[in-house]
């Protein structure tokens, strides 16, 4: 799997200098007008992703050459694998189908989920979209900071409420086993919003928020005094480490967190396990796509779109309250952030099979 | 507060504003009146056009969708029997006899402006609460949703009909279908046989088209006539006001519910209406419901859109959407720039009012919207039958597959109308079946969440207890009223039927319980432990009626064959059936349009005895119609064989 995705990333590497140069020219060459490009969601109307994909769809009619008519095919079922089996299955490679994928549609893949009839190797990304999350306490419990994780360890009672043992919600899982925390995970909240609920009625002590959740709803919280944020996720920069999230400059990054606790990078397996998790579900989450063999020049017409699109005011201005102050990447970026979010490898896998089962029952596939 | 009052009003007041409102109201108005599309589809609608507005003038535009939305669905629910959206299901029961009768007007005049009312209480209730709502939800933990879940099954007490028993099992054949899908404590999937469509669990709103519309659908295709018994449609309009006058306290009491519940996350609006239905039963004197009292179609009325209020203070305040119409409405807010969250209880305070006050004058101009149209629409139940029911399976297939947008939607609507069609015959109570099936999900979350969180003390908290008090209470006021009427039957107890029939049916629960069980005896503890217990229990009820229905003598209250009085000259229990089977089998052959299409075809000419002109003239209305609906949101039919091995030109790709 590995070998496979490197190689559209040294191509994509070559072709990525001459992409400022070329991008009038391809798309004058390619024009658009009077086609109608659909747009699949494997998500529900009114969803984050459905939400992310309406707020692009004006700017994408608007900067596209010949202004085709974009419209947004919302194709639901399977937390998405059947959108997404859906496009993989029946699209032509002519660059008028385009799908945005999601977090929920990278870990099935990556997990081996039997329903999945999609492989990320088959297509290329034309953009990609990162988001964020903070992790908060209640304030009782006295943590403020990495010195008290000591304190964290021991408090008892710690319990989060989560979307199920393969959602979104397996990232925080993950850290609670790399902060070594004895953290009673209670399942069955649809959606982040009913585990925030739960923290704010008492039910749970530990809770996070993806970025903008946490912005609109959990920093009054904060400044009441009624939660205390510990860390972000943090994101990925250009050298593909994790670093502060400029959503939160105030606050440490997980792997930041976790040395400052613990004294040493974190590493091994678990580590492992998280890094990929965090990138498929958050620091690379969502990702524009087409099949592969759709031509070079219809897929650089969409790089040259979202680059124009990337620099024009309105979106700069409108984009908080949807994407967050996050930089969306096209281009080279783009596939790092693929290679990044869409791979892992068999050992991590493996240990994350084992760890499903041992940490909850849980059977994958 | 007085201050952000004032400038929300001041704002909503300019002619712009109102005109967008005004629209929003029109586009949600056509969306309403074509049965279970509902808001949803007209949100998804205008989401395009609201990007370059102001926020004020798109909230306006989409609170005004969204709040005529649960005016104009009454439409089909009452002249048709086809519940306008999953979250309106109740108003059936009592609305569309009332239009059998040929009371259409009265109907829908009173159910109109309890609408009306019920939207204006749920404003003024929002108004005052909006500073302390926040607080209230949040004593609301997942203990006390668990019990608001019981108080719902509780409803299943009165909902029964004749036979307890058979209400009991039903509910629970509710509560198994409800647990098809991910179980919610260990995400195993249930009964889902392989198939990602089962893994999401069935779509309640194919589930109410199923087990309400179709059976009446073909009931009605093979006893011909029209709709209304009486052909005309009286002067209804002015006993339906002063119903609602003579009713203003059940008009009050269920809007105030219908607030309060619609405000509660996590619950879900189906729940709310048949809360509500079932107070409207428990506390009314006389009672013919399901049998097409005034009251039933007020009750639930007026806490429908009363309830699309108390619905904005989940999603505006926590930025949780309690239904997907609310969803869409929040995905709008975000695309306009507005974050939900406790800035709407501060700094925003006035765009909260713009919203809340939207609703209320978007009701009134709503209200007035259906009274000028329904002389016209009501027309309908004077149509002779055979024209309507092609369209009326058209829509209900529409509804059915707008859901997923695949053929296995048409299948589920296929095999649950079956179920839903004898159910109907031998005399099982639908109503605590949907009941169950909407609770069954919440139930099971909130119990296995409750004893996370408290363990089994959360039975003693306070709340607990005044909701498990309110249950015993309005339980026992139940008992002393009339059970729902049965809906399926028409007076008189003589129509017991033969036995084999029915004996033969009341295998179907038996096996569904087994099913269940058996299937929760491969799953880990926590994922098994609700599904078992449900399972077990209804098998101690449902084997011994099995037997009783099989060996016992035949007569009493458990013995019921609608079709022990049918006439002769109607034809066959099962000769509609074939119709539906057709068009859902043909479906699976050449896809859904073309399937509708020789559908058309076929009945108008044989079934209906049309003229060859009228027939083409019909066809195409519902060609064309179902063309342009699908364009306009983007849908792709269903497809069948021919689909899979060509790839043809959309629309009938």
């Amino acid at each position: 799997m590995t070998k496979a995705s490197q190689f559209p990333i040294t191509r994509r590497a070559l072709g990525g200098l001459g992409l400022g140069l070329a991008a009038t020219g391809t798309a004058r060459a390619q024009d658009m007008a009077g086609k109608t490009i659909e747009w699949i969601i494997p998500f529900a109307v009114g969803g984050g992703s459905d939400v992310w994909a309406r707020f692009h769809l004006p700017l994408l009619q608007k900067h596209m050459a010949g202004n085709p008519t974009v419209v947004i095919r919302n194709v639901t079922g399977g937390g998405s694998i059947n959108g997404a089996n859906q496009f993989a299955q029946r699209t032509r490679p002519d660059g008028l189908t385009i799908m945005g994928t999601s977090g929920s549609t990278q870990f099935p893949y990556l997990m081996g989920d039997p329903r999945v009839r999609y492989d990320y190797r088959a297509w290329s990304v034309l953009m990609a979209s990162p988001t964020g999350g903070v992790l908060y306490v209640r304030p009782e419990l006295g943590v403020r900071g990495p010195a008290d994780l000591a304190k964290l360890q021991a408090a008892q009672g710690l319990k989060f409420g989560s979307q199920g043992p393969t959602s979104l919600d397996i990232v925080p899982a993950l850290a609670f086993e790399l902060m070594n925390l004895n953290v009673q995970i209670v399942f069955g909240m649809q959606g982040r919003g009913q585990g925030r609920l739960a923290f704010e009625r008492g039910e749970t002590p530990i809770d996070y928020q993806t970025s903008s959740a946490y912005t609109s709803q959990v920093l009054p919280l904060v400044r009441e005094g009624k939660a205390a944020p510990l860390f972000s996720y943090g994101i990925l920069n250009a050298a593909g480490d994790i670093v502060r999230d400029p959503n939160f400059p105030d606050l440490p990054s997980f792997p930041e967190f976790l040395k400052a606790a613990t004294g040493k990078d974190p590493s091994g397996p678990a580590w492992d396990a998280y890094r990929t998790m965090f990138v498929a579900g958050f620091a690379a989450q969502k990702f524009v796509v087409v099949p592969k063999e759709t031509p070079k020049p219809v897929q650089d017409l969409y790089r040259a779109t979202f680059t124009r699109i990337f620099a024009d005011p309105e979106y700069k201005e409108k984009r908080g309250t949807v994407i967050g102050e996050y930089d969306e990447v096209t281009g080279d970026a783009a596939e790092k952030a693929y290679a990044a979010g869409t791979v892992m490898n068999d050992a991590t896998r493996e240990w994350i099979k084992e760890w499903l089962l041992r940490r909850f029952n849980h059977r994958l596939g | 507060m007085v201050d952000a009052l004032l400038m929300a009003l001041t704002a909503l007041a300019s002619p712009e504003r109102l005109g967008y409102m005004a629209l929003g109201v029109l586009i949600g108005y056509a969306i309403g009146v074509l049965p279970a599309l509902g808001g949803l589809a007209g949100l998804s609608l205008v989401m395009p056009f609201i990007y370059g507005l102001d926020q004020v003038s798109a909230l306006a535009m989409l609170v005004g969708l969204v709040a005529v939305a649960a005016t104009a669905d009454t439409f089909s629910s009452i002249l048709m029997g086809i519940p306008g959206s999953s979250a309106s299901q109740a108003t059936i029961l009592d609305g569309f006899p009332m239009a059998r009768r040929g009371e259409a007007a009265r109907a829908l005049s009173a159910s109109f402006l309890a609408s009306m009312i019920g939207g204006l209480v749920g404003a003024v209730i929002l108004t005052g609460a909006v500073l302390i709502a926040r607080p209230l939800i949040l004593a609301l933990g997942t203990a006390e949703l668990f019990m608001l879940a019981l108080l719902g099954l509780s409803m299943v007490g009165v909902l029964a009909g004749k036979s307890f028993a058979k209400g009991l099992i039903a509910c629970g054949m509710g509560l198994a279908l409800g647990m098809v899908g991910t179980a919610p404590a260990t995400a195993e999937y249930r009964l889902d046989f392989g198939l990602i469509y089962l893994s999401d669990g069935l779509h309640l709103p194919v589930l109410v088209l199923a087990i309400f519309a179709l059976p009446e659908i073909i009931d009605l295709a093979r006893g011909g006539g029209t709709i209304s018994r009486s052909a005309d449609l009286g002067r209804g309009w002015i006993t339906g006001m002063r119903d609602i006058m003579t009713h203003w306290w059940l008009v009050l009491r269920t809007s105030s519910i219908g607030s309060v519940l619609g405000a509660i996350p996590g619950l879900g609006g189906s729940v709310t209406d048949w809360i509500v239905y079932g107070h409207a039963i428990q506390t009314e004197k006389n009672g013919q419901f399901g049998k097409g009292d005034v009251r039933g179609v007020i009750a639930v009325e007026a806490s429908n859109n009363a309830r699309e209020g108390g619905a904005l203070v989940p999603t505006l305040f926590f930025g949780i959407p309690s239904s997907g119409s609310m969803a869409v409405f929040l995905g709008g807010m975000t695309l306009l720039g507005i974050e939900a969250g406790p800035a709407l209880v501060g700094s925003r305070l006035d765009l909260t009012y713009a919203i809340i006050w939207s609703i209320a004058i978007a009701n009134v101009m709503g209200t007035l919207l259906c009274f000028a149209t329904s002389p016209l629409i009501a027309r309908l139940t004077t149509v002779r039958f055979g024209l309507l029911a092609p369209f009326m399976m058209m829509v209900v297939c529409f509804g059915a597959f707008n859901n997923n947008r695949e053929l296995a939607d048409l299948l589920l609507l296929l095999g649950i109308g079956l179920l839903g069609l004898l159910m109907r015959r031998f005399g099982w109570p639908r109503p605590p079946f949907v009941v169950g099936f909407v609770l069954a999900l919440p139930m099971e979350t909130y119990l296995y969440q409750a004893v996370q969180f408290y363990g089994w003390d959360f039975l003693t908290r306070p709340g607990v207890l005044i909701i498990a008090a309110l249950i015993v209470v309005f339980a026992g006021l139940g008992i002393r009223q009339r059970r729902l009427a049965d809906t399926e039957e028409d007076g008189g107890s003589t129509d017991t039927g033969r036995r084999q029939p029915q004996a033969i049916f009341a295998v179907i629960p038996v096996v569904l319980f087994a099913a269940v069980f058996i299937d929760a005896m491969g799953k880990s503890f926590l994922g098994a432990v609700f599904p078992m217990m449900i399972a077990g229990a209804m098998l101690l009820i449902s084997v011994p009626v099995f037997f009783k229905l099989n060996f016992g003598r035949v007569g009493g209250s458990l013995f019921h064959d609608a079709e022990a009085k049918a006439k002769p000259e109607d034809g066959s229990f099962w000769a509609h059936l074939g119709w539906v089977i057709g068009l859902v089998g043909l479906s699976a052959l050449v896809g859904f349009l073309l399937a509708n299409t020789i559908f058309f075809l076929a009945f108008l000419r044989h079934a209906a005895g049309c003229t060859w002109r009228m027939t083409l003239f019909l066809t195409s209305i519902a060609t064309i119609g179902l063309i342009v609906v699908a364009q306009l949101l983007t849908l792709d039919f269903p497809q069948g064989l021919l689909q899979h091995f060509f790839d043809l030109p959309w629309p009938l790709r």
